[in-house]
């Protein structure tokens, strides 16, 4: 269809430049928050500007109707300058009920734009929401630039002529709420109204029709209500050249598995159980069967660990996806993928903990885990991702570690970069590194045994696989004789398997590159790993703009470090590591380089802020 | 000139590793039967996994010249799942206990069974846990006195069969260790079915637990003590002199004296698509019963192997083999 984009006319009111905007939109959990959220965020990166994304939803599909446990949020920053957080102060906050108001107002700017639903506060509203007096009426709201915005009956009023019933029209409010949005940062419609054909035209046209009426009226509703003096503009950010997509964490992994898968000439086989943050990585997977992708949704996290492993011994790039409980689970299969000394990818994409925890909220602390969570001496490489857009490249990077050392890879992600989104650049094809994988090849029996356990000047062991006359070998979890793979008790093979197996880890560090530092060569470090580089960034750039004399180091590589980490710690005075933990790469850096760094820890669920950052680093620095 | 391959002996199959199981264990037949039915049968060594847990049963794959994997305790169906699904032309045996089967890994036995996955799983019942030296397992009889119950069993058993049935499984089959002939045939029926193939042998463990099975095993009492089933037979057992009949929805003993038709007794088929008669026969259990020996239920339901394959190839037909360029510029993009 063409999409009637000529309604939706640029205002005609003034038109304020400004550099970036944080909003945040907030309602019940059935409100469609988060479409709103990805929509303005679409729209955003399409234009040129920079974006990150925070959503923030509760656990429950259905949390009690307007309560604050049912509140639903998705926070966007977008922005001229490159950025690295999806903002801290807000801008502006929309509500779309008073329980969405009360736990997020004050997250928002003094002055800053606060759009309400004001329909949503009768007094059943604030009942469900536990409060005795409406906000909008005591005062709270005051420091603020209040809109109330009468959504409901505006709606209702837009989308008569379909024929919805009310409860299908009350349903496209939060269409309504992003015509506004939309009007007010002068933001493109078109990617929108082409969602909204794509998803409805065909299915349902008077849905599609409906959607489109409630977007166009919040739009109309912003030029003409005397409520807004003006409006405001974000240009493009000077990004590095190059074709570029909008991502989220889960889905740049699957899309790094596939590639790797065929950049290495592999099938990729996926086993997994359904466990949130991590599933949709199961799901991108699932869609993708045309590059030879096999996902088997296994019983639970131990067979998808076991099943990942019984085809890589088959020769296929094999992956296993959770969060922390189900990693839990995978601790002896992931023993024997070591033993064993077939390369395979775990991915644990963290949550808050201990047991199920906080589901949906975002935590760093399974790196222990990771590291040491297994019985026996069972060291892996452990690497971490750091944004939405760097899972991808994290997950060719295990897989080249994978196989080039026949070792199982840990990948930690967090829910924080798992439905974040930034915008990805699109790399060219031919860029991408090839992965060399080898099998040896079949040969005669005659009298020569074959040595599965015989290793390279990586340390790695020959990827022998079924089917190949006259390989035919055992492999299991019993400690093996060196070369022969033949089960061993001798005391001293077990010391040098033990020491072997180590060593493959250490040996890594010379593929994988050293450690880069962002500022000064003394005074203090800010060591960060995984999901917590952008805020981190951000902060030491603004003590740094302060006049501090702060740098910056981030890990993705934990297992093994970079070769160069204890030299670069030894330039500093000061070492503080942020972690949203109570201290657990604090606990490895200071045993393994007798470091006397400090910590600043947050368990909150939440991802750091940028002022608390900066606070806690000119504490010290 | 021949071209025709060696064929390969018994012999053939057996790894340069020493053997480690007690003299005398019921393993040792079970494993010189399978070595024998890899020959008659002309398996490929390099196209045959063996894929076991753990227990004095599960390091049966050692002991074989093929592929193989010693895996963890209960987890080797998982294994077996990732292996055939990727490899589907690949021959994979499962090698089982009844407590690696049974208790530590009786989610993934009914999940791999209900799935229908192309693989041959043989559980080696000696209702007791072996190589932990003698605990009472899940098929162990209540009032079993072991290490771990001094007092007697209080669990009620499993029925490794029952379970087997009712997570539909196409195959189900009992033998026993030292009925040579008897094992033979049946682990080539179990080869050549199509689907998951399930069987149960009953396996004397001489040390922790011996003589559980003499009833099925003894020249002198085996016949009274088992029936052995054959596709569309009645089931006649004793030399001719009894025969099961049903009543209703329960066995009972018929004495085949002149006064009961042998058109009246039970006759066996394997290739009833409800479960429920197999499960009738799981359920005979001695000494109220002749125990059945033989295949329960052999029936055809598409498997868990073709069909994750065929998913693959329908994806590749309909959208054309994944291009990497195309996967990276679906959807919105934009140029800096
Ligand atoms: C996770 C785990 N728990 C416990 C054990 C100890 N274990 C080894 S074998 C076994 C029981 C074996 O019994 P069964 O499966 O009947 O095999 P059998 O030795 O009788 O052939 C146990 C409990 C183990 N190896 N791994
Ligand atoms: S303990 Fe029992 S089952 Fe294990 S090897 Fe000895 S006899 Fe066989
Ligand atoms: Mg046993």
């Amino acid at each position: 269809m063409i999409l009637p984009t000529d309604q939706f006319p640029p205002t005609q009111k003034p038109s304020e430049s400004v550099s970036g905007v944080t909003v945040r939109l907030a309602g019940d959990s059935g409100d469609g928050m988060q479409l709103l959220g990805t929509q303005l965020t679409n729209t955003s990166a399409l234009s040129g500007n920079d974006v990150a994304t925070f959503p923030d939803f509760p656990a429950e599909i259905r949390a009690p109707r307007g309560t604050r446990a049912g509140v639903s949020g998705f926070q966007v920053q977008f922005s001229a300058e490159e950025i690295f957080t999806p903002g801290d102060g807000l801008d502006a906050l929309v509500c779309m009920n008073p329980a969405a108001l009360t736990t997020n107002l004050t997250d928002l700017k003094k002055s800053g734009i606060l759009i309400v639903n004001s329909d949503s506060f009768e007094a059943k509203d604030l009942k469900l929401a536990k409060l005795e007096e409406s906000p909008l009426e005591d005062g709270t709201t005051d420091p603020y630039r209040t809109i109330h915005v009468p959504m409901t009956k505006l709606t209702r009023g837009a989308v008569e002529s379909t024929g919805l019933s009310t409860k299908f029209a009350d349903r496209c409010k939060n269409f309504f709420a992003m015509g506004l949005v939309f009007w007010l940062y002068g933001r493109d419609v078109e990617p929108t109204l082409r969602f909204i054909d794509n998803k409805f035209g065909k299915k349902a046209p008077e849905v599609a029709e409906a959607n489109r009426l409630a977007l166009k009226a919040g739009w109309n509703y912003g030029e003409t209500t005397e409520d807004f003096a003006s409006t405001y503009q974000v240009s493009a950010a000077e990004l590095k050249k190059g074709n570029y997509k909008n991502v989220m964490g889960n889905q740049a992994l699957a899309w790094g598995l596939i590639s790797a898968a065929k950049l290495s000439d592999k099938d990729l086989f996926l086993g997994s159980y359904p466990i949130t943050p991590a599933s949709d990585i199961l799901h991108e997977l699932s869609k993708h069967k045309n590059f030879g992708v096999r996902t088997f949704q296994a019983e639970d996290e131990i067979a998808a660990v076991c099943s990942a492993i019984g085809a890589a011994f088959g020769g296929s790039m094999a992956v296993t996806t959770s969060s922390g409980p189900g990693i839990a689970l995978k601790g002896e299969g992931m023993g024997l993928g070591l033993m064993l000394e077939l390369p395979m990818i775990i991915i644990d994409v963290q949550r808050g903990g201990p047991s199920t925890g906080l589901p949906t909220k975002t935590e760093q602390s399974d790196l222990l885990m990771a590291m040491y969570g297994r019985n026996g001496e069972s060291p892996l490489p452990v690497v971490a991702a750091q944004s939405p857009a760097d899972c991808f490249r994290t997950a060719i990077e295990a897989w080249q570690i994978a196989t080039r050392y026949m070792i199982p890879v840990m990948i930690l992600s967090d829910g924080y970069i798992a439905n974040g989104a930034e915008p990805w650049r699109i790399p060219e094809v031919d860029s991408l590194p090839k992965i060399p994988v080898s099998h040896p090849a079949g040969q005669k029996q005659n009298g020569e045994p074959f040595l599965p356990y015989k290793r390279d000047e990586n340390l790695a062991r020959p990827w022998a696989i079924p089917g190949t006359e006259g390989l035919m070998h055992r492999v299991g979890g019993l400690e093996k004789e060196d070369g022969t793979g033949n089960v061993s008790y001798d005391p001293d093979n077990h010391q040098h398997m033990v020491e072997t197996r180590a060593n493959k880890v250490a040996k890594a560090a010379e593929f994988l590159d050293p450690l880069e530092v962002d500022g000064p060569d003394s005074g203090t470090l800010v060591l960060s790993w995984g999901g917590t580089y952008g805020s981190c960034r951000t902060a030491v750039k603004a003590c740094q703009e302060n006049g501090k004399s702060v740098a910056h180091a981030h890990l993705r590589w934990i297992n093994p470090f970079p070769r160069n980490l204890g030299e670069v710690l030894k330039r500093y005075d000061n070492v503080l590591i942020p972690e949203l933990n109570t201290g657990q790469l604090r606990l490895i850096i200071r045993n393994e380089f007798l470091v006397d760094a400090k910590g600043f820890n947050k368990i909150k669920g939440k991802p750091f802020s940028v002022t608390e950052l900066v606070e806690a680093i000119e504490a010290i620095a | 000139m021949s071209t025709e391959l060696p064929v390969l002996k018994a012999k053939d199959f057996e790894s340069d590793q020493d053997v480690r199981w007690c003299p005398g264990c019921g393993d040792y037949s079970i494993l010189a039967q399978m070595k024998k039915v890899l020959a008659d049968i002309g398996a490929k060594k390099e196209s045959t996994v063996f894929v076991s847990g753990i227990g004095c049963s599960s390091r049966f794959p050692y002991y074989m010249d093929t592929y193989g994997m010693h895996s963890i305790h209960g987890r080797a169906p998982a294994f077996a799942t990732g292996l055939k699904s990727t490899r589907p032309e690949l021959d994979v045996w499962v090698i089982t206990g009844d407590g690696d089967a049974l208790s530590i890994g009786g989610n993934h036995l009914v999940h791999v069974i209900r799935r229908n996955l192309d693989i041959n799983i043989v559980l080696f019942n000696n209702s007791i846990y072996g190589l932990t030296k003698g605990q009472y397992s899940p098929t162990s009889k209540i009032g079993k006195v072991t290490k771990s119950t001094p007092r007697g069993s209080i669990d009620h058993p499993l029925n490794p069969l029952s379970i087997a049935i009712a997570a539909e499984g196409t195959f189900v089959a009992r033998s026993v260790d030292t009925n040579i002939k008897h094992l033979c045939e049946t682990f080539k029926r179990a080869h050549a079915h199509k689907g998951t193939s399930f069987v149960e042998v009953y396996q004397n463990c001489n040390v922790f637990n011996d003589g559980i099975w003499d009833y099925a095993k003894d020249k002198k009492t085996k016949d009274q003590s088992t029936v052995v089933l054959e596709h569309g037979k009645p089931l006649v057992y004793d030399n001719g002199t009894k025969g099961i009949r049903l009543n209703g929805f329960q066995p009972e003993i018929v004495e085949l004296d002149g006064n009961v038709a042998v058109d009246d007794l039970l006759f066996h088929n394997e290739k009833e698509t409800q479960p429920h008669l197999a499960n009738v026969l799981a359920r005979m259990r001695f000494p109220e019963f002749p125990e059945p020996i033989g295949v329960f239920r052999a029936v055809e339901r598409p498997t868990y192997d073709e069909g994750i394959n065929q998913q693959v190839e329908e994806a590749q037909a309909e959208q054309g083999v994944g291009d990497l360029a195309k996967l990276y510029a679906a959807g919105d993009t934009w140029t800096v």
